[in-house]
Formats: structure tokens, sequence, C-alpha cells
């Protein structure tokens, strides 16, 4: 028999991932409306340079679990739901690896580093460039602009499965213990 | 003909570059952090008159006049930031000074220079470490010089809070002085 839903270190990075992308998101907004230059500006870019390393991370982790693990069947569905499905989420985990590294090329173009929790001093990748700085900001923000369309049909298409198709779908990421429930 | 003439240019570049790079006083920078991250830059325009013998260290004076406005730590709404009155004040206090009182030798090749070192109108004694070489007919000295910019008020409010940007900045200079 298939298994009925997601492994749980699975479920855990997805989960987890997607508070991280709200807060990064979130504070992406809320940091690049902040005016001039005040400290308060300064720990929230730190902040989201940190929480998009560390989705960065996470991310890498899932993918080589996802590659290493088969996830449980879809539900019956037409083949156009399936296609989109499967192209929504290949989206989805290439934008976590690229809206970080974007984000991440970013800065150093900037010829900020980025010390990871004000400790780590990642490599920096490239050298400081004005042109490859505007390059890589619009790149971040665009990319972030589609992750959030995408992340917008994703939750859709999984409350449409879970209140209108009832057909499960949904409990494939859910925690076991939840199974009952629904 | 023509090749003469390009000759003489060529000739006349190198001259003009030899003749600027002598000129150039030197380079002072500064690194600091900020959020954990380390931050450099550089005061852009400055003036030095060091009139050092390293035979006679005693007799030496050292000033140096940095014009604070020509920060440049790479961004330039940073920049815009640090001159603004809660950092640097560059209207009110255009000029960082160093001025000495004493120098003193420190081994071979080394100098210890002690005097007044004012930012933003304060005024503090500092002892700088000095490293001298000669290069053709002048001088380079070379120094490090870490204060706690808190000491200057640079970085008044809320930008006192060294958690966010660090309280130590490293002053460091290459400063060249014809050798008479």
């Amino acid at each position: 028999m298939p298994p009925d839903r997601y492994t749980r270190p699975a479920i855990a990075l997805h989960w987890l991932i997607a508070l991280l992308i709200f807060a990064g998101f979130g504070l992406g907004l809320v940091m690049t409306d902040i005016p001039g230059i005040t400290p308060t500006k300064l720990r929230y870019y730190s902040y989201h340079k940190w929480i998009g390393i560390t989705v960065f991370l996470f991310a890498v982790a899932r993918l080589a679990w996802r590659l290493t693990h088969r996830p449980p069947p879809l539900p019956p569905m037409s083949v156009w739901q399936r296609v989109s499905a499967n192209t929504a989420h290949a989206a989805l985990y290439a934008l976590m690896l690229i809206i970080p590294l974007a984000g991440y090329l970013y800065s150093y173009a900037a010829g900020v580093p980025v010390v990871y929790f004000g400790l780590v001093e990642l490599p920096p990748l490239i050298t400081p460039n004005p042109a490859h700085k505007d390059f890589f900001k619009y790149a971040h923000v665009w990319l972030n602009y589609l992750m959030g369309t995408l992340v917008i049909i994703h939750i859709a298409a999984a409350l449409w499965h879970q209140f209108v198709q009832h057909d499960g779908l949904l409990r494939r990421m859910l925690p076991p213990r939840t199974k009952e429930t629904l | 003909m023509i090749r003469n003439a390009i000759t003489v240019l060529a000739a006349f570049l190198l001259a003009v570059s030899l003749a600027s790079a002598q000129a150039a006083p030197g380079k002072i920078t500064i690194s600091g952090k900020q959020m954990g991250a380390p931050v450099e830059g550089e005061f852009k325009k400055f003036t030095a008159q060091i009139q050092i013998d390293p035979a006679n260290p005693a007799g030496g004076k050292a000033t140096v006049d940095v014009d604070v406005v020509s920060i440049d730590i790479g961004l330039e709404d940073f920049n815009q930031e640090l001159r603004s009155k809660t950092w640097f004040d560059a209207k009110n206090h255009p000029k960082a000074t160093f001025v000495s009182s004493s120098i003193k030798p420190a081994g071979t090749g080394k100098l210890e220079a002690s005097g007044k070192l004012t930012i933003k109108g304060k005024t503090l004694e500092v002892t700088v470490p000095l490293t001298v070489n000669t290069e053709g007919n002048a001088r380079v000295f070379e120094g490090t010089l870490p204060i706690r910019r808190t000491a200057f008020s640079v970085g008044e409010g809320e930008w006192k809070d060294t958690s966010i940007v660090a309280d130590e900045v490293v002053i460091r200079f290459r400063i060249r002085a014809p050798a008479k």
C-alpha cells in the first residue's frame, strides 16, 4: 500500500519553510518601506537576510529529502490539474533556492557582506558592482512577486481540494496525529 | 614623426601619472561593523603635514586634517546618513583632526605619536603606533588606531545602540610625506 502522507521530515520542512517565507516576505515589505537609514531598518535587513539563508538551507535539505523519498500519490484528478500541480511545485522548489540566492548576490553586489546571525560571514561570490546590484535587486523583488502569486494559487488549490473536492489531499501534508479529525 | 609624437606623449603621460602618484597624500580608511557585518569606508579628502625625521623623532610634528564630508562607505544613502547631525555633523564640524604633541621612537622603523584627536568637536588624547618606510625621496607613515565612536558622539540618539553599529571603529592610514 502506498504511503498516504509525506514523511515527517518532509512535513516539518514544508511548514517551517512556509512560516519563514511568510516572515521573510512580510519583513521585506516592511523594511523597504522605512525611509532613510535607521537602526530598525538595519536590524530588519539583517533579520531578513538571516531568514533567507535559513530558507535556502532548509530548501536544500528538503530537496535532497524529496529526491530520495517518494511522495504520496495525488488523489485522482485530471491531467491538467496534475501537470499544473507538478509544475507549480517544481517552480516553488526552484524559487526557494533562487530567491535567497538573488538576495544574497544583491547584498554582495552592494558591498554589504552577509553575516549569518551576526556570527558567520558567508563567502562573497561576487565583487561590488552597481549594475549587478540593480539586476539582483529587481530579480529578487520580481521573483518574490512570482512566488507570492504561486503561493496564493498553492493555498487556494489546497483549500479547494479540502473543502470542495473533499479528496483528502491536504491530509498528505499534515502531521499524522491530525488524521482522525480530517 | 608620428612615432616621436607618440613617444613624447607616452613619456608625458608617464611623468604625469608618476607625479600624481607622488602627490597623493595617501589613504585613510575606517572599518566598523553593523549587525555583525563588516563595513569598510574611506575618507577621500584630507591633508597631512608630517615632518618627522626617524633619526630624531622627538623633534617631529604631525598634523592631519580630514574632511569628514568626504566619507564614502560605498552606499550613497549611508554616506548621507553619516554626514548628518546624528553622526559626523559635517556641516558644523567639517574637519576631524589629529595634532601630535610628542613623537617617540618605538624600535626600528617604528614610532609612537601621541596627540589630540578631534572628531565632531570632541578632543581626546590618543597614542598612535606608526611604522615608517622610505619610498624614493618620500617617507610613508602607516598606522592603525582603534577608537570608540561613542566617545566622540558619532552616532547619537537611537544610534548609540552599539548592538546595531559597533562602538569600535578602526582607523587605518597610509600617508606619504616628503623626506627633508
